[in-house]
């Protein structure tokens, strides 16, 4: 019998989100597909989890899960995989993702392997690869505790895949011990991005510390909305403050795989890679020859982006008969 | 309050963990013990922490510790923290050099205090915590009661420089270092021996077509707006 293989499902925006559907579908390959969903969730999350593969839904709408952080989850995951014993339980690389997984590792006293971009099964055993970063080496890892095998997976691994089944929903009871309120969410609020959003962007445009200043990035807005993209940024830009967090792309910033992804003077850090570096076709400008960022660029101008961006924009313009 | 901090110099992440340690204390009173565990050559590290304004230093030092997974890390300088007295327990989200990022909830897990994660912004107000934690369309306010732990993120703040007073005061203070034994840590808790995770093989990254770099000859703007004409961009 296939073994059982668990997501942990969420949602942000009303919607399951994308990385819970690339879970599910890869675990329905590997195993019998499992999700648990708890909190608020869509209408429709229970359907749209089978729709990709899940067979069976652990679900409970109680809204202690959005009242308190990562505790009540936590509580409710640890019982269910004590009482069930799955195999494999997968998380997203997000926030809520690598805090449940972390606690569920000490409690547990199992494995956890981060930054997974595949896996499969040979009975339990798990066999994890993470992907090369950068310049580092493509390793293949594995877990020998007796227990649950926890994987934090990396967004954008797999290709969500709808099969058309239906879940059996399995409703589970939510912790009511006090001690699980003890992070309490008092507001949560959207900082508003300028432009459409990084996740899902077919073309993005992201600037490094190669800018010098917040001002630079009204050229790559520009360039962003020629080419109908979004703009990213690095962590070195964002902890300088030029531009919100929710724009930081790699490995504790969203991860993205656009079409085509210009990176304007961005050294090219592992930790940057990691969120981009599957991106179709990566195009980048840097004045250091020797920067990574040119070992996985299809093109690569070693130059000036105060001189190339703003003579790409008006090559586009006038492409377009705009000037 | 505590830290932890790996490299041999102070990992920016850590240095801005110490440095919202440093501010609290000044706002709230108290003190900050810097916790680290690593080889011997992270002393410079240590020195600079002490010398930067924390009053005390614990160093996790044994070979025993070497080749720990997470877990082992959590449990060691959870073992360490414990014996301690404290209010509050700051940690990097994660280092700069091993982004796994989940020893912080692990230590927290072990000493059963609450986890507050992912911290752009942190104020104590009498035994309550409140912080705003990153989230993916913007963040979460958070409050917890203290004792806590609080993971941030680097750009919570400015890190503050040593100064030649703080240097010379500094190299007064003792350096307690604890081996694996001290903590009561035998080889199935930490070390290579007690690691869940085993690699299994290293291998050279898939190959990558390869791109074309070149220097600007003054044309490099056209150049890629004709790359991106050929992809059908524009």
């Amino acid at each position: 019998m296939a073994e059982a293989i668990w997501v942990y499902a969420e949602v942000l925006e009303g919607a399951i989100t994308p990385t819970t559907l690339e879970l599910v579908t890869r675990a329905a390959e590997v195993g019998t597909a499992e999700a648990i969903l708890l909190g608020a969730a869509p209408a429709d999350a229970v359907e749209t989890l089978g729709a990709y593969g899940a067979a069976t839904v652990y679900r409970s709408a109680d809204p202690v899960f959005d009242e308190f952080l990562t505790l009540p989850a936590f509580e409710t995951v640890s019982a269910l995989i004590e009482a069930r014993r799955p195999a494999v339980v997968l998380f997203a690389s997000s926030y809520a993702g690598r805090d449940l997984a972390a606690a569920l590792c000490a409690r547990l006293d199992c494995g956890a392997i981060t930054d997974v971009g595949d896996f499969r099964l040979d009975g339990r055993n798990v066999e994890a690869t993470i992907p090369a970063l950068g310049g580092s080496y493509l390793t293949r890892t594995t877990l020998v505790n007796n227990g649950p095998k926890l994987l934090l997976v990396r967004p954008k691994s797999f290709e969500p895949r709808r099969s058309g089944g239906t879940a059996t929903v399995e409703e589970i009871a939510a912790p009511f011990d006090g001690s699980v309120r003890r992070v309490r969410v008092a507001e949560r609020v959207a900082v508003p991005v300028e432009g459409p959003r990084l996740e899902g962007a077919s073309n993005i445009v992201a600037g490094g510390r190669g800018l010098k200043s917040a001002e630079a990035f009204h050229m790559l807005h520009e360039l962003a909305d020629l080419i109908g993209g979004a703009v990213g940024a690095t962590r070195a830009v964002v902890d300088a403050a030029w531009v919100p967090y929710s724009m930081q792309i790699g490995q504790t910033g969203k991860t993205v795989k656009p079409n085509v992804y210009i990176a304007c003077g961005i050294s090219g850090a592992i930790q940057h890679l990691a969120g981009m570096k599957t991106s179709k076709s990566i195009i980048a400008i840097n004045t250091d020859p020797e920067a990574p960022i040119f070992k996985v660029a299809d093109l690569g101008i070693v130059g000036d982006v105060f001189q190339v961006v703003p003579q790409l924009i008006s090559e586009i313009k006038r492409r377009k008969g705009l000037a | 309050m505590r830290r932890k901090d790996l490299p041999h110099e102070i990992d920016p992440a850590a240095a801005s963990a110490l440095e919202e340690g440093l501010r609290l204390t000044e706002q709230h009173g108290g003190s900050v013990t810097f916790i680290t565990m690593g080889i011997a050559d992270v002393t410079v590290g240590i020195r600079r922490a002490l010398a930067t304004g924390a009053s005390a230093a614990i160093h996790l030092l044994d070979e025993a510790f070497g080749g720990s997974d997470t877990l082992g890390t959590a449990k060691a300088l959870a073992a360490a923290i414990r014996r301690e007295s404290y209010d509050l327990v700051i940690c990097a989200t994660e280092s700069s050099d091993s982004y796994s990022g989940i020893v912080p909830v692990q230590i927290a897990h072990l000493l059963g205090i609450p986890p507050v994660t992912f911290a752009n912004k942190l104020s104590v107000d009498g035994s309550v915590l409140t912080a705003h934690r990153q989230s993916e369309t913007g963040y979460t306010v958070v409050t917890a009661e203290l004792p806590a732990l609080v993971s941030t993120t680097s750009g919570i703040n400015e890190p503050r420089y040593p100064q030649l007073k703080g240097i010379m005061a500094a190299r007064k203070i003792e350096i307690e270092t604890v081996t694996a034994a001290d903590l009561g840590l035998g080889p199935d808790q930490v070390g290579a021996s007690a690691a869940r995770e085993k690699v299994l093989s290293v291998g050279p990254p898939p190959a990558r077509a390869a791109g074309r770099v070149v220097e600007d000859d003054g044309n490099g703007g056209k150049q890629i707006a004709e790359h991106l004409a050929s992809l059908g961009v524009i």
